[in-house]
């Protein structure tokens, strides 16, 4: 995937919320990734690190990547199941395909913590 | 130390922009698809074919991604319909903003279908909201039956498949079988059609279900 590109588009949103609140330094990035939305935490994670150094905001920061499982609720049965790694959308406890995808798409930023000045 | 929370959408600014797109696709009724497929599927083939059985029928765009040259633009443009071609230049994936930026050129009012090709990715596209009405993916037999549920976002969100290059099915490993059961589990309610772009075989077929839904839309605004 696009991994710097996802890294940029969070540095860029955590820099301006920066500036609103007065923090000078970036300590810690908190993501939540869905496993369903196929960027690789390896890669995020070197993007940040490749990119955080030659940012003054972010020069040491840590990132922290939350993987949210792909949950599932069943339509026929309203049963609600974790799809694993062979990404077969199937209800677990009645074997019904009318499956909507409640979790795991996710990308976003949940919170950044840093120091004002 | 202070600690900000934000919940923010990593793709946010791409939705804002979809739904813009989404907007102007919805004032006169257009129809938008956003047809996806890793390199080498045959999705430019199949829309020249898709061209070739409705052109003349209703007004047509087609804004062409690619991440260089204008090669697949030219193809269409000698199909008699109006085409914008976005070079992405190494990006892998057409974004919301550039569609928006491509309607400058290819106004939607004009037309009553609008096909985007995306760029040749099963990965990245699947993640951009680009505004279309629904997405259609090319996958052909060629390319094995395994794809499926190594690529699950971008089949689990298709509306249409177009199994394209059915003509060698007899020459590969491909079961037919194999990927309607697959298919079964990860996207139950795709509407499959088996074509060929190189024979034609299958193809009006789709173009049919196609127009039955540029009408459908037509009706609904």
């Amino acid at each position: 995937m696009h991994e710097v590109t996802l890294i940029e588009g969070v540095m860029n949103t955590v820099r301006a919320s920066a500036l609103e609140h007065d923090i000078v330094r970036i300590t810690r990035v908190k993501l939540v990734i869905g496993k369903l939305s196929m960027a690789l935490p390896d890669s995020l994670q070197f993007a940040f690190q490749v990119l955080g150094e030659q940012d003054d905001l972010f020069r040491g920061a840590q990132l922290e990547i939350e993987e949210q499982e792909i949950q599932c609720r069943c339509s026929d049965c309203q049963q609600e199941f974790v799809v694993d790694k062979d990404y077969r959308f199937v209800c677990n406890f009645c074997n019904g395909v009318n499956v909507e995808i409640i979790r795991g798409r996710e990308l976003y930023i949940d919170h950044y913590e840093g120091d004002k000045n | 130390m202070v600690q900000i929370a934000l919940g923010s959408n990593i793709l946010g600014a791409n939705e804002l922009l979809a739904r813009k797109n989404r907007k102007l696709f919805e004032q006169d009724g257009t129809l938008v698809i956003n047809l996806m497929s890793s390199p080498g599927a045959g999705k430019t083939t199949i829309l020249e074919r898709s061209l070739e059985g409705i052109t003349g029928k209703l007004k047509i765009g087609v804004i062409e991604g690619d991440l260089y040259t204008d090669q697949d633009a030219q193809r269409i443009g000698k199909k008699g319909v109006e085409v914008v071609q976005i070079n992405t230049e190494g990006t892998c994936h057409l974004d919301a903003g550039m569609v928006n930026k491509a309607l400058e050129r290819l106004p939607a009012s004009d037309y009553q279908l609008v096909f985007i090709e995306n760029v040749g990715n099963l990965v990245c596209p699947a993640e951009f909201d680009l505004g279309e009405d629904f997405r259609v993916v090319v996958f052909s037999v060629a390319e094995g039956n395994d794809k499926l549920l190594k690529y699950p976002l971008i089949f689990r969100e298709a509306r249409v498949i177009l199994l394209n290059k059915i003509d060698l099915l007899a020459y590969t490993d491909f079961s037919l079988e194999k990927f309607q059961e697959d298919l079964a589990q990860i996207n139950p309610s795709a509407i499959v059609f088996l074509v060929s772009g190189r024979t034609g075989e299958g193809v009006k077929e789709w173009t049919e279900w196609l127009l039955e839904e540029v009408s459908k839309k037509q009706n609904r605004f």
